[in-house]
């Protein structure tokens, strides 16, 4: 008589497969196998009994609550028609973002009343920043979450990446002036690939998405984008209570 | 009267944010339990419930109606763990075996209180588990969280990972066995 593999096994134990009444059937018959097929339980069984931590009913409604100000009134992209005009206006408002800080940073300061305006406009640039980080890392999502072995549409995200190169070269050099070393590596690290994105076709090939897949994860890139993003949105956070006060400080 | 998800998700689509609320509500308990028996860590399982949530709401328009949402959440939250374990493991940091200030997870044993020799025994299985777990490749991993912990049929395991079925049979084969081999020599002594 054949002995049940340890496929068989696995299967029969987690109710996979047609053959489930035929390993029954050996089990009642094979002491051997019913002693291994033993073992077998009690380890997942032991597995099983490790615990998660749970969440209480009002978990969702704190998810809801941290969610909520990320998604920020904004409109979902497929009903924010006509992105050129919009994209072109995101590319002008991040110029004056940076024209307007560059302004307060290299103009002599005469008062107390610079200072603070210093540390408006830095907060100013840090949310710009953010937001930016947020949008380039949605576009890196896309791709990354994309199924195996399909072909992508990418239309709507080579535009956005189009747009994104422009913010991404002012917000880089911004970064590099104020000697913000950190942002400056990130930003440099992203150009190429939002450049590879908005300069390739708008449909991909399985083998396009999967190299820009490999490019993206094996560099880190999304991981040092949403890092990045958060660390900006973390001192912009703690920029707020400060801006009343005189730091002197202005770096990205 | 609460809406399905089908109903809550057109529209959510429309720009109804209670909508996406309701959906948020309804699935974060869920998502939270998946996420932390794939990254092993509450933290990095709070993190993955928030994108996850995140990424649902920018692909809402790529939702297939006919599917399910809650096994198209389910896939994303399993990439998003997916993406969290690679980042953690191209940094060479692995998964703390306990959070400091996080409750004790022998806590959720059910009493009575068992006598030391026997929780230490439990702690020392334990740690085995999450040290057994955190060595599977992130593909046996997955399909061994989603078939065991989440029992999860294997078609759908691999319809949310995006393997083949049998690829999917595979990984939760192979996780099988590394746990019993690590495991069946602690259990054999403890019974």
């Amino acid at each position: 008589m054949n002995h049940l593999t340890e496929e068989q096994f696995v299967m029969y134990y987690y109710g996979e497969g047609d053959g489930s009444p035929a390993v029954r059937a050996h089990l009642d018959a094979c002491e051997a196998c019913r002693a291994e097929y033993a073992g077998l339980q009690r380890v997942l069984n032991v597995v099983d009994s490790v615990p998660a931590p749970e969440r209480d009913a009002s978990y969702g409604a704190q998810v809801w609550g941290r969610l909520q100000p990320k998604l920020g009134g904004r409109r979902f992209w497929w009903q924010a028609m006509a992105p050129a005009p919009r994209w072109a206006a995101v590319g002008a408002v991040a110029l004056l973002v940076v024209a307007a800080f560059l302004a307060g940073r290299y103009y002599p300061k005469r008062d107390t009343q610079t200072a603070k305006g210093g540390q408006v406009r830095e907060r100013i640039l840090l949310v710009a920043v953010g937001d930016h980080l947020e949008r380039s890392q949605a576009v890196l999502l896309e791709v990354v979450n994309a199924p195996a072995g399909e072909p992508l549409d990418v239309a709507g995200e080579r535009e956005r990446a189009g747009d994104l190169v422009a913010e991404n070269r002012l917000y880089r050099q911004t970064a590099a002036r104020t000697g913000d070393t950190r942002v400056t590596s990130v930003l440099d690290d992203l150009e190429p690939v939002l450049l590879e994105i908005a300069h390739g076709p708008d449909r991909l090939t399985p083998e396009e998405v999967e190299n820009l897949r490999q490019r993206i994860e094996g560099d880190g890139i999304l991981f040092k984008v949403r890092v990045a993003g958060s660390t900006v949105r973390h001192r912009e956070e703690k920029a707020r209570p400060a801006a009343g006060q005189n730091t002197g400080q202005n770096s990205l | 009267m609460e809406l399905s998800d089908s109903v809550a998700v057109a529209q959510a689509r429309a720009g109804d944010s209670g909508a996406f609320r309701a959906l948020v509500e309804r699935h974060s308990r869920h998502l939270f339990r998946l996420a932390y028996r794939m990254t092993g860590h509450q933290q990095d399982a709070e993190d993955v419930v928030q994108e996850t949530f995140l990424r649902a709401y920018r692909q809402l328009a790529k939702f297939d109606d006919r599917a399910s949402f809650g096994t198209w959440i389910y896939r994303i939250a399993a990439n998003c763990s997916l993406d969290l374990i690679r980042a953690r493991k191209r940094r060479g940091a692995q998964a703390e075996p306990a959070e400091e200030g996080a409750p004790d997870p022998m806590q959720a044993l059910p009493d009575p209180a068992p006598a030391p020799d026997r929780l230490a025994m439990s702690g020392e299985i334990e740690s085995k588990v999450a040290a057994v777990l955190d060595g599977l490749s992130e593909m046996e991993r997955s399909a061994f969280v989603l078939r065991h912990y989440e029992g999860m049929c294997i078609d759908d395991i691999g319809r949310t990972l995006g393997v083949q079925p049998n690829a999917a049979k595979h990984s939760v084969f192979r996780a099988v066995q590394k746990l019993r081999r690590a495991l069946e020599p602690l259990v054999s002594s403890a019974s």
